[in-house]
Formats: C-alpha cells, sequence, structure tokens
C-alpha cells in the first residue's frame, strides 16, 4: 500500500532512531578563516541506504561540517513529522526525506522551502523526475531514487509447477501485457503446488495504476477515479485474477511477512527497493530470484526526494550537502547498501552500477536488470500524475480490494463503497 | 512628671497602634481569603493553557475551512459538523468507539475489581505482587501494540497456533468485526488493567479492619463480606475508576491506529476504526481537513462529557439507594 510502503525494512532500525555521526577529534582551530562549526540534520525514513561511513566521508573532506542522521521507522511516521513540523514553524531537520508520493502535498507550500536549483544539478535526472521535485518556477526537491518495477519469483516454485526456473526463461515468459502475467499464473495454479501466484489484489492494482497518465486525477488535480473506466477495469481485472490466483495476504500486515517467508506466494511486484524487505521478511529463503520483465513493458512505484526547509539556518551549507548526497557515486553506494536505484542519468553509465549482483537475489544481476526496467519504463512514455489526494484514494481502493479478498463483500458492493468513500474525500 | 509621662505613651502607642493593626490584620485577611487561590492557581494556570485553550481554540478551528501549514482559514460556519454527520465512516467509527470501550472497560474494572481483593488478602511479597500488576502499565503502548498485533496475526499469530491445538477453527482477527475489537480491547486491558487494580487496592486498604472482623463474627463468609462490605465501602474509588476509564476508553488510538500497519488504520472496511483514528485519518489524509478533523474532535468531546454525566447520574442513583437502605 502507497502510505506505507517500504514500513517493513525500518523494523530493525526503528531502534535505532537516531544515528549520529560524531566528529572524531573535533581539530581545535578550523582550517580556513572563514569557516565555522556547522552540523547538519538529515531526516530520513526506513533505510535510505546512507551508512555512517558514507557520511563520515562528507565530514572527511569538509571537516567543518558534521552530519547528524535520524531515521524514522515509516514513510508515514516522516509524513506526519514533516507536517506536523511545517505547521509549527520549527523542528524540521536541516534535510527532510520526501517520499514521491505525498510529494505533492509538500508541493502545495514552495514558500517554505529552499530552491535547490543550481547550474551544478540541472539536467541531472529524467525530466519526470525534475518535475516531481518543482513547485511552480522552484526547485525544491532533488531526487534520490526511482523504482523501476521487476518481478521477483520463487525459482523453486516455478520448479515444482514445472515451469521453467533460470531467469532468463522466466523473463522470456513473463514478458507480454498483464493477461499474459495471470495466464500463466493460471499455469502456475494448475500444476497445485499449494502456493499462489501473487501476493495480493492490492499490490499487483498498484503494477496497474503506475501505468497510466491520469488515473485517479486529472492534471488540474479534480478527481476523475469515480468515473474513469480505466481505474473500474483494473479494480475488476486484479479481482477476477485475485480469486483463483492470489495469496490474499495484505501488503505490509505480519501475515503477509510469514507468507513471505512460508513460500505462500511464487511472484511479487518487486521495485527496486523491495529487495530489501523481502529480504528482511525471508532472510532464509535461498531461490528468490529476478525475472527482467514486467506486465505492459515498464512501470515505477516509489522514489524519493531531499527538501531543505527554510526554517533551517545552514541553507547554504545543506544545499552544497544534497547535492554531493544525490550525486552518481553515493546513489550507487546507496543502491549497494539499501537497493535504492539511483534516480541520476549519469549514474546508469557507471561501471560500479551496471556491475552490481545481489547474492541474496540468487546473484542476480541486479545493476543491468534495474537500468533495462529503468528504460522500459521510460520507453513507455507514460509519466503517472499524482496529485494531492492520491494518496487518499489509493487507500480507498485499496480498502476496496481487500475486502473483496477477504471475503466480506462482492466485488460490485465493494466498489459501490469504494466511490461513496471517495467522494468523501473532496 | 512620671505619672503626666504615663498617659502620653499610649496615647502615642494608641495612635500608631491602630494603624499597625489594621495593617497586619488586612494582610492576614487576605491571606485568609487569597492564599488558598494561590496554591491552587498553578493548576488552574496549566489547564487553561494546555486544556481550555485548546479546546476553544479548536472549536474555532472546527468552524473553519484551515489549512494547517499556512495557518489560513476561511470561515464556513458548521459546514463542517454538517459534513461529519454525513460520513457513513463516522458512524461506524462512533459505533466502534462503544463497541471497544465497553469491551475493554467493563471486563477491566471486574478483573481489576477482582486482582485488587487477591491483593488486599494475607499474601507473602506483597510489594512484589504490587509491582507485578503495575508492570503492564509501564510498558510502552506502541510496543505493546506491535506485539498483540503480531500475536493476532491471522495466519502465523501465536493465539490462531493455540487454538489449533483445542480444535477452534483459526479466527480472523483482521477480518471479522468483533473479533478484531476484541483483540484491541484486549491490549487496552492488558496496559490498564493492573493500574486500576492498585487504584481500587489503595480504596480497600482504607476499609476499617473492624468492620471485617464484626462480619465475620456474624458468620459472613469470604463473598459476602466483599459485597457486603468492600463494595458499598469502595464506591467513591469505584466511581474514579469508572469515569477515567470511561475518558482513556473513548480516546484509545495508540492500539487501533497500530493493529495493522498496511494501509490507512482502521481496517479495510473500518472494523476497528475509531473516532481518534477517524479524525486523525481526516486531518493528515484528506487535503485542508483540518477543520473537519477539528469538528470531529469537538463531537468526541461532547460524547464524553455526555457519558461522563450518565455515569455520575447512574452512580449517584444507586449510592442514593444504599444510602436509604443501609438507614
Amino acid at each position: 500500500m502507497n502510505l506505507s510502503r517500504r514500513t517493513r525494512v525500518g523494523a530493525v532500525l526503528a531502534t535505532a532512531a537516531t544515528i549520529a555521526l560524531i566528529a572524531t577529534g573535533c581539530s581545535a582551530g578550523g582550517s580556513s578563516s572563514g569557516d565555522q562549526k556547522v552540523t547538519l540534520t538529515l531526516a530520513t525514513f526506513n533505510n535510505f541506504g546512507y551508512t555512517d561511513a558514507l557520511l563520515a566521508s562528507y565530514h572527511k573532506a569538509h571537516p567543518n561540517i558534521t552530519i547528524v542522521q535520524k531515521v524514522a521507522k515509516t514513510s508515514d511516521d516522516a509524513q506526519t513529522n514533516l507536517f506536523t513540523k511545517l505547521a509549527a514553524g520549527n523542528g524540521l531537520s536541516d534535510i527532510e526525506a520526501v517520499d514521491g508520493d505525498w510529494m505533492p502535498k509538500v508541493r502545495q507550500y514552495p514558500q517554505l522551502f529552499t530552491d535547490l536549483a543550481s547550474a551544478d544539478n540541472k539536467g541531472r535526472y529524467a525530466a519526470y523526475k525534475t518535475a516531481g521535485g518543482t513547485a511552480g518556477t522552484k526547485l525544491i526537491g532533488l531526487g534520490t531514487d526511482v523504482g523501476p518495477e521487476a518481478i521477483c519469483y520463487r525459482a523453486d516454485l516455478f520448479k515444482a509447477a514445472g515451469l521453467p526456473s533460470d531467469p532468463a526463461a522466466v523473463s522470456k515468459l513473463l514478458t507480454g501485457d498483464w493477461s499474459n502475467y495471470y495466464k500463466v499464473g493460471a499455469q502456475f495454479e494448475a500444476a497445485k503446488t499449494g502456493a499462489a501466484w501473487f501476493d495480493s489484489a492490492g499490490a499487483t492494482f498498484q503494477g496497474l495504476a503506475n501505468q497510466y497518465k491520469n488515473f485517479f486525477e486529472k492534471d488540474d488535480g479534480t478527481t476523475v477515479a469515480t468515473t474513469n473506466p480505466d481505474v473500474k477495469s483494473a479494480f475488476d481485472s486484479v479481482l477476477a485474477a485475485s480469486a483463483t490466483q492470489s495469496a490474499h495476504l495484505q501488503e505490509w500486515t505480519d501475515d503477509w511477512a510469514g507468507g513471505m517467508a512460508g513460500g505462500k506466494f511464487a511472484t511479487m511486484l518487486c521495485p527496486p527497493w523491495m529487495m530489501g524487505v523481502i529480504q528482511g521478511d525471508s532472510p532464509k529463503v535461498t531461490d528468490w530470484n529476478i525475472a527482467n520483465a514486467f506486465p505492459n513493458g515498464g512501470g515505477n512505484w516509489g522514489g524519493s526526494y531531499l527538501l531543505v526547509p527554510t526554517q533551517g539556518k545552514h541553507a547554504a551549507e545543506a544545499k552544497a550537502f544534497v547535492d554531493w548526497l544525490t550525486a552518481p557515486d553515493q546513489q550507487i553506494s546507496a543502491f549497494k547498501t539499501a537497493g535504492n536505484f539511483p534516480s541520476q542519468l549519469a549514474a546508469y553509465k557507471s561501471s560500479a552500477l551496471t556491475g552490481a549482483t545481489n547474492a541474496f537475489f540468487s546473484n542476480a544481476p541486479i545493476g543491468t536488470l534495474f537500468t533495462d526496467r529503468a528504460k522500459a519504463f521510460a520507453d513507455t512514455g507514460v509519466i503517472p500524475f499524482k496529485g494531492i489526494k492520491y494518496g487518499a484514494i489509493m487507500g480507498a481502493v485499496q480498502n476496496g480490494l481487500t475486502r473483496v479478498e477477504q471475503g466480506q463483500q462482492s466485488a460490485a458492493d465493494s466498489w459501490t463503497q469504494v466511490v461513496s468513500d471517495i467522494k468523501a474525500l473532496s | 512628671m512620671t505619672t503626666s509621662s504615663l498617659p502620653t505613651a499610649p496615647a502615642a502607642a494608641s495612635e500608631r497602634s491602630p494603624r499597625r493593626i489594621a495593617f497586619s490584620s488586612r494582610l492576614s485577611r487576605w491571606d485568609l481569603k487569597l492564599s488558598p487561590y494561590l496554591y491552587i492557581s498553578p493548576f488552574f494556570i496549566l489547564f487553561a493553557l494546555v486544556g481550555l485553550f485548546p479546546l476553544v481554540y479548536t472549536g474555532y478551528i472546527a468552524l473553519l475551512k484551515f489549512d494547517p501549514i499556512l495557518h489560513t482559514g476561511t470561515f464556513v460556519g458548521f459546514d463542517n459538523f454538517v459534513w461529519v454527520f454525513q460520513q457513513r465512516q463516522f458512524w461506524i467509527a462512533l459505533r466502534n468507539t462503544l463497541t471497544i470501550f465497553l469491551l475493554s472497560a467493563v471486563p477491566q474494572i471486574v478483573v481489576a475489581l477482582a486482582i485488587a481483593a487477591v491483593l488486599d488478602s494475607n499474601l507473602k511479597a506483597k510489594t512484589f505482587w504490587r509491582m507485578g500488576v503495575l508492570l503492564p502499565y509501564i510498558v510502552m503502548p506502541v510496543a505493546v501494540a506491535l506485539i498483540f498485533s503480531k500475536l493476532f496475526s491471522d495466519d502465523y499469530g501465536l493465539v490462531n497456533h493455540l487454538l489449533s491445538f483445542i480444535g477452534i477453527a483459526p479466527i480472523h482477527w483482521h477480518t471479522d468485526t468483533i473479533p478484531a475489537q476484541i483483540a484491541i480491547a484486549t491490549m487496552v486491558n492488558f496496559r490498564w488493567t493492573g493500574y486500576n487494580a492498585l487504584i481500587l487496592l489503595a480504596g480497600m486498604q482504607a476499609i476499617p479492619r473492624d468492620l471485617y472482623e464484626q462480619a465475620s463474627i456474624d458468620g459472613a463468609g469470604r463473598f459476602r463480606r466483599f459485597f457486603s462490605i468492600t463494595i458499598p465501602q469502595l464506591r467513591p474509588t469505584l466511581i474514579f475508576v469508572i469515569i477515567t476509564a470511561t475518558i482513556g476508553g473513548l480516546q484509545i488510538f495508540d492500539e487501533p491506529q497500530l493493529y495493522d500497519t498496511g494501509g490507512l488504520a482502521g481496517g479495510s472496511n473500518q472494523q476497528w476504526l475509531t473516532l481518534t483514528v477517524y479524525l486523525h485519518n481526516v486531518g493528515w489524509f484528506q487535503d485542508g481537513s483540518f477543520g473537519r478533523a477539528a469538528a470531529v474532535a469537538w463531537l468526541l468531546f461532547l460524547l464524553i462529557v455526555l457519558i461522563g454525566l450518565i455515569n455520575l447520574a447512574v452512580t449517584r442513583r444507586i449510592s442514593n439507594n444504599e444510602n436509604r437502605r443501609t438507614s
């Protein structure tokens, strides 16, 4: 579910809510005359892949600047924290991480954030990533990662069902549209392995929702979710498949995590940051692999931004630091740590990225694989529009899908309730 | 000389002394009149600051279409309240709040009373047992919610696993309304039962022991003594416990908010959406709805006042009846 994606990675991190990097030595006397000692606070959530070592290397290059990272457990927590402190007018960190899905709400207040545009970071990102960080004429957010989607699968379950299980063959098998994905799912179900084809209707619906330009809202922000035939047909087609192919395990629940470890489903839609979630929830499973394919070509799910609120005192230093932190080298380092796929175009050409593999996912060549997925997403030419109500509408639809999967309502009744819930949002 | 000087001295004294007496007596009169108010004023100053002001300000915001970030709003009158009354989810949240309150408050007080009675009897290592019942209270509610929602998982939860041993089919803790609410009430009870037990225990210890002695001489058994002496003597403490449990029970937030980590809190069909969770959802996850959330907050306040008054009336009635019977 949108609002709390990546909730699970951070479970362990929750206890270590604050990671402080202490300036070692505190050498007396600044190196240059004008330099003041500055401590910058950086607020992120879950796992951005910013290790102590990475942040310490910035301190090494800029001895007068010390970085302290605060890690919120979930994207939701970070959102509540940001808006509460924006309302209070103080208390925010010098740099705040914002999830792409609630970035539209933040973009309503460009006057509260520093303009991060510079000659240095012009043209570093794909156009949609820059657009996502732009409010009016101001660039208020620099992109950290993007979420080009692939499909993660369990090789052992594929084998048990008599399907090909090596990544090249699976990629070929799954290349096609959504009906192809469900068709292979039907073959898988026919083999009666005891496992389902995918985790839940809600997760699968996310994949579809991210493939339309104006799925829930028009460009001017008007809600069209209840009248857009694409939404209704996505709702119905996902539920039709879910009746026979879903494990009915709602994303981010404890049962979903348990089902992942227990082999209750064979495939799941997989943006790069999901790799960390899967590894965290099913650390003992050795059969996970990634297919270089996605229904209908490509899609993007997730990706965040770093912002500098104007209430901070060190805007200039913070701006320089954000520029550095979102530069290709640091993005690749974060990718290797946490699977957050770089958003900078230059990073895709680096051999450090293209050579990356993931031991947990059967040594999948994640560098080239997700570069291909990012390209496939760019090739679709569709950049989903997400307005200020996107998260709330998605919440209503996800609840509707869950009601049907839980057997509480028929698809038709559930849709009626979805429509009334969405109307209540206006 | 000496005699003539004598009257002058008292005269001089009497000239000065009335003023002195008047001033000091005025001081002491002020002292008598004002200092009690001065002594209790910190509470009222604090209450005005953190209780009354937010209450009034929330009421003001409830009349606006309010942007919480820029602190700007346009006056819309009672539109927010009208909107809230038209929401299906509001009425479901109201129903859930009342049922979860009943599911938690009633067993909580009954069990707390039983625990207090046991602790009041002659136990070895008294302090150990008393501290023991308070232990759940010092655990963070968030931690309680996280642990219990794992225990109550539908497929992999410990509770369903244990139930399977005695041949009970898995219960859909996250799907069916009543089981979900029982699970949440369990968390609330886990946290508050021990606390209430200690307060009731304190009340029990204040009951004169000779009442019990007389009763046992008259041949009253253990249960008879409990119902005829302990319960009536405990009435003021019970009223306090019931009223605080009401206020707390109608405002529970952490437990339902964290019961399920997926999506908007409250369940796919609002099975465990309480009023506080609903107002949080309206305020944070819908654009510009702080005014509506404030309206929900005020309605919740009125509900608590209403139920508090009913509580008071009922307990007063009972105590009057008791008095008439005993007199």
